[in-house]
């Protein structure tokens, strides 16, 4: 038995201790808060630090530190308090500072409830705080992702030296499921721009302010620079079944899950239905969708929110196809059998559209 | 002078080391600092830069910089530097200590970044005797920002927010930070100090020597407020400002030692030592050795499963626990599992459910909403759920009857008093692993090696494994005689 039984939320912090990860500082919330507690069990115990922070202001912060210092450190919340941690988010991403965020979402706005929504895409992925910055951000839709994604977050965020943020819904970071993890621990040397208190770094200077306006836009270009160049080569997404598929189904995190229970059940009853899941939601995969676009008839995105992935892929396609939405909030799930109604609805308009006077809704 | 003269020549009070020769991060005039004329920054820095030489602690110093006039530390400081967030200099410099322990932290600070929008981060530092160094520097104002009242803006001082004077009805009272963090246990030194007259600097450069010599003592939690003079903001000349520190600040600030425990502090051991690299899978529990060898390879499964279920019931009844020993059990037997709780306002309303799903082809959805067996511990769980079991599933209830108005046509029901018969075994609380083992018998998909093997794993104590053991054979024993019954009706 390679794989054991483990949550979502637990699988994160073995995974980041594993990636060489020794800096955990938080701020207790439901459903993320199995994540402080598995790293203050196992941090301490693994030679790293764990801090429970006074509110997730300073969590932020003191994540800033532990990355000035040169250590792999991160932190987990939930959406109120990710709103909290904008701050010091974009204070990192000036001060390009790595570092691994997990999020693992609740329903909002304000104290909203603590059901699982998708509700927190448009503050992670599209940058709550203030500035010209962007983080990166990768969506797990399984236990064993948990695990795998965690440790390509901390890599990125090192490639880039920019925030990385797992987004995951309360399912994903609750539920168990088999993992496997790699059998090996990995050490992290400090990079040479770290400030380590030695003299080797004393001329080290961590820092997000250019008071001088020519060299504050000199900076801001170098960070498009990198997200451009992450662009074109960290996107990711999972296409399944849709190499003849009429109907693209799209959809993130347990979504995603949901909507493969969907397309078996559709392919099983002879509709040309595929998947399309975007795993890194920054960057997205805008490629992914245009190619799908050739073949493609419709694109249905499935959100448990009122529409934010939506307009991502919305932008993908640019108009090239017609984009419908189901979603869900509250902490209500879409369930298989409401999307396959809808499915069964949108493939009876995908036949009308295959007659021949049917050209139009391509081109809606 | 002749060359020889030179020679003779002794700096007695020359650049601290651990100043740059040249601002060279500065734009401009990089041979001077941007503080104002008379303002007290440039002796605070002063005195903070010789006492970093001469405790020799250049290369290992970390200055931690705030938001506020002293925002470019890093201009002039030759030591390693990081520029906070406003307020948060603090939580930036706890982190920054606990992940090089061998450096030198200090947090410098103004009293607006401080005492307003820094006061979680300080009281929280000091409070959990973060070894750090803090400078605080306090001038009564907001001067960056051209002079806006602060929370240690004096009684009637007039400001750019406070134009009538600083009134206490509407905007409190001056804060008294030495005096507040004293009232906390952790803080190993605190002292007010101030910048009024050559004696009182010569103090604060003592004062300010000692909390960084604390630090490398490994004491803990040091802090030193500077009663500073701000000539531009107050609109005052150079000594006018340093008068009013000492004649007006030193009044609602008194000067002194809050805090010195330094004489009976223990030193700070080194961190301990850290596991070999080798050594953590195994200590994360997730190593080869870790893992049980499994029973997959001794199972043939007979065709194809996809065995899901819903469990419900109340909190305590062991809802989550009978899934989690069916899932693991199924992961025993080489199938594909999921076990998802509910999530949902019931989480702290009482009761609680789970999905469970086992299959031989990978999972796609591990959310039930049609399960094959539901599991309902109590009527209300029934009545959630009932409608939703799959036509020719099953209904294994916890009750005496079965209630009328939930009787289906399409489904198999085995109605049994599991707590009542649990309790007989010895506890009540064993009713989940009676129902587990009635499932177990009905979906007949599950090998008992797996079934026992999961139950070890997962249920150390002794007596309960035994306890529930003989639960699950009763299960499985009503199981039976229930599916011999609807043979017979058939």
């Amino acid at each position: 038995m390679h794989k054991q039984l483990m949550k979502g939320n637990e699988a994160i912090v073995k995974s980041a201790i594993l990636a060489g990860c020794r800096g955990f500082y938080g701020y207790p919330i439901t459903p993320a808060s199995e994540i402080a507690e598995a790293a203050a069990q196992y941090f301490p115990q693994t030679g790293g630090v764990f801090v429970q922070a006074e509110s997730e202001v300073a969590a932020i912060n003191m994540l800033y530190g532990a990355a000035a210092a040169g250590i792999r450190a991160m932190t987990a919340s939930s959406g109120p308090g990710i709103s909290l941690m904008q701050e010091g988010i974009s204070y990192m991403a000036g001060a390009e500072l790595p570092c691994v965020i997990a999020d693992i979402t609740r329903g909002g706005p304000g104290l909203g409830n603590i059901a699982a929504e998708q509700s927190d895409y448009h503050q992670v992925v599209k940058g709550g705080g203030h500035g010209n910055y962007r983080t990166i951000v990768l969506a797990p839709h399984s236990v064993q992702e948990m695990a795998d994604l965690t440790e390509l977050a901390f890599e990125l965020a090192d490639r880039y030296r920019n925030p990385v943020v797992v987004l995951a819904d309360g399912f994903i970071g609750q539920m168990m499921e088999p993992v496997e993890f790699p059998p090996r621990a990995l050490e992290h040397e400090p990079p040479p721009w770290a400030v380590t208190g030695t003299a080797a770094t004393r001329r080290s200077l961590v820092n997000s302010l250019h008071l001088n306006s020519d060299e504050l836009e000199a900076h801001v270009r170098d960070l498009e620079t990198k997200y451009r160049r992450a662009e074109q080569q960290e996107t990711r997404a999972e296409a399944w079944l849709t190499g003849d598929a009429e109907i693209v189904l799209v959809g993130y995190g347990i979504v995603g899950r949901i909507l493969k229970a969907v397309t078996a059940e559709a392919r099983a009853a002879g509709l040309k239905v595929g998947l399309l899941r975007p795993v890194t939601l920054y960057p997205f995969p805008v490629r992914s969708f245009q190619k799908l676009a050739r073949h493609a008839q419709i694109f249905l995105v499935v959100e448990m929110s009122n529409g934010q992935l939506l307009e991502d892929v919305k932008l993908a396609l640019n108009g090239a196809r017609p984009v419908e939405f189901l979603g869900r909030g509250g902490g209500n799930v879409p369930t298989h059998e409401e999307v396959l109604r809808r499915v069964y609805q949108l493939a009876g308009r995908v036949i009308d559209a295959n007659e021949p006077e049917g050209e139009r809704l391509a081109h809606v | 002078m002749s060359s020889e003269a030179l020679m003779e020549y002794t700096v007695a009070h020359g650049r601290p080391k651990a100043f740059y020769e040249r601002f060279e991060r500065k734009d401009e005039l990089q041979h001077q600092t941007h503080y104002c004329p008379g303002c007290g920054h440039g002796i605070v820095h002063k005195m903070l830069a010789r006492a970093i030489d001469e405790l020799g602690i250049q290369n290992q110093t970390i200055l931690v910089g705030p938001v506020g006039c002293s925002v470019f530390t890093y201009y002039y400081f030759d030591v390693g530097n990081v520029q906070a967030a406003h307020g948060r200099a603090p939580a930036v410099a706890t982190a920054i200590k606990r992940s090089r322990p061998q450096s030198m932290v200090i947090s410098y600070q103004g009293d607006g970044d401080l005492s307003a929008i820094g006061s979680a981060e300080i009281l929280h530092a000091a409070n959990r005797g973060e070894h750090i160094t803090v400078i605080f520097v306090n001038n009564a104002i907001y001067s960056m920002t051209g002079g806006q009242a602060a929370p240690t803006t004096l009684l009637g001082q007039k400001s750019t927010t406070t134009p009538q004077g600083r009134n206490a009805g509407r905007e409190g009272y001056p804060l008294h930070v030495c005096e507040l963090l004293a009232t906390l246990e952790a803080p190993v030194y605190l002292e007010r100090v101030g910048l009024g007259d050559n004696k009182q600097i010569a103090k604060a450069s003592r004062a300010i020597r000692k909390a960084l010599e604390n630090q490398v003592k490994g004491f803990g939690f040091s802090l030193i407020e500077v009663l500073s003079p701000c000539p531009t903001i107050w609109k005052m000349s150079a000594v006018e400002a340093q008068r009013w520190v000492r004649d007006v600040m030193e009044k609602t600030y008194p000067l002194g030692v809050y805090r010195d425990r330094s004489k009976d502090a223990q030193s700070w051991s080194a961190p301990e030592e850290k596991p070999a690299l080798q050594d953590i899978p195994k200590i994360l529990g997730v190593a080869e050795a870790n893992l049980p060898e499994g029973n997959a390879a001794l199972i043939e499964h007979a065709g194809e499963i996809d065995l899901q279920v819903r469990i419900a019931g109340f909190g305590g009844q062991g809802v989550l626990l009978l899934g989690e020993i069916l899932a693991e059990a199924g992961l025993d037997a080489g199938l594909e599992v999921s076990w998802l709780p509910s999530y949902g306002p019931e989480m702290r309303s009482g009761t609680s459910n789970c999905h469970v799903r086992l299959a031989s082809q990978s999972i796609d959805s591990p959310l039930v909403t049609v399960p094959h067996v539901l599991v309902a511990m109590n009527e209300p769980s029934l009545r959630k759920f009932d409608l939703s079991v799959r036509p020719g599933g099953w209904v294994l209830y916890n009750g005496e009857s079965f209630p009328v108005d939930c009787e289906r046509p399409d489904v198999h029901v085995l109605a049994r008093p599991f707590t009542h018969l649990a309790d007989e075994l010895g506890d009540a609380r064993v009713s989940n692993m009676v129902m587990l083992g009635a499932l177990l018998e009905i979906s007949g998909v599950l090998p008992q090696t797996s079934v026992d093997d999961a139950l070890h794993r997962l249920v150390r104590n002794p007596r309960w494994l035994a306890l529930d053991q003989h639960a699950l054979e009763l299960g499985r024993t009503l199981a039976r005689e229930a599916m011999q019954e609807a043979c017979h009706e058939v």
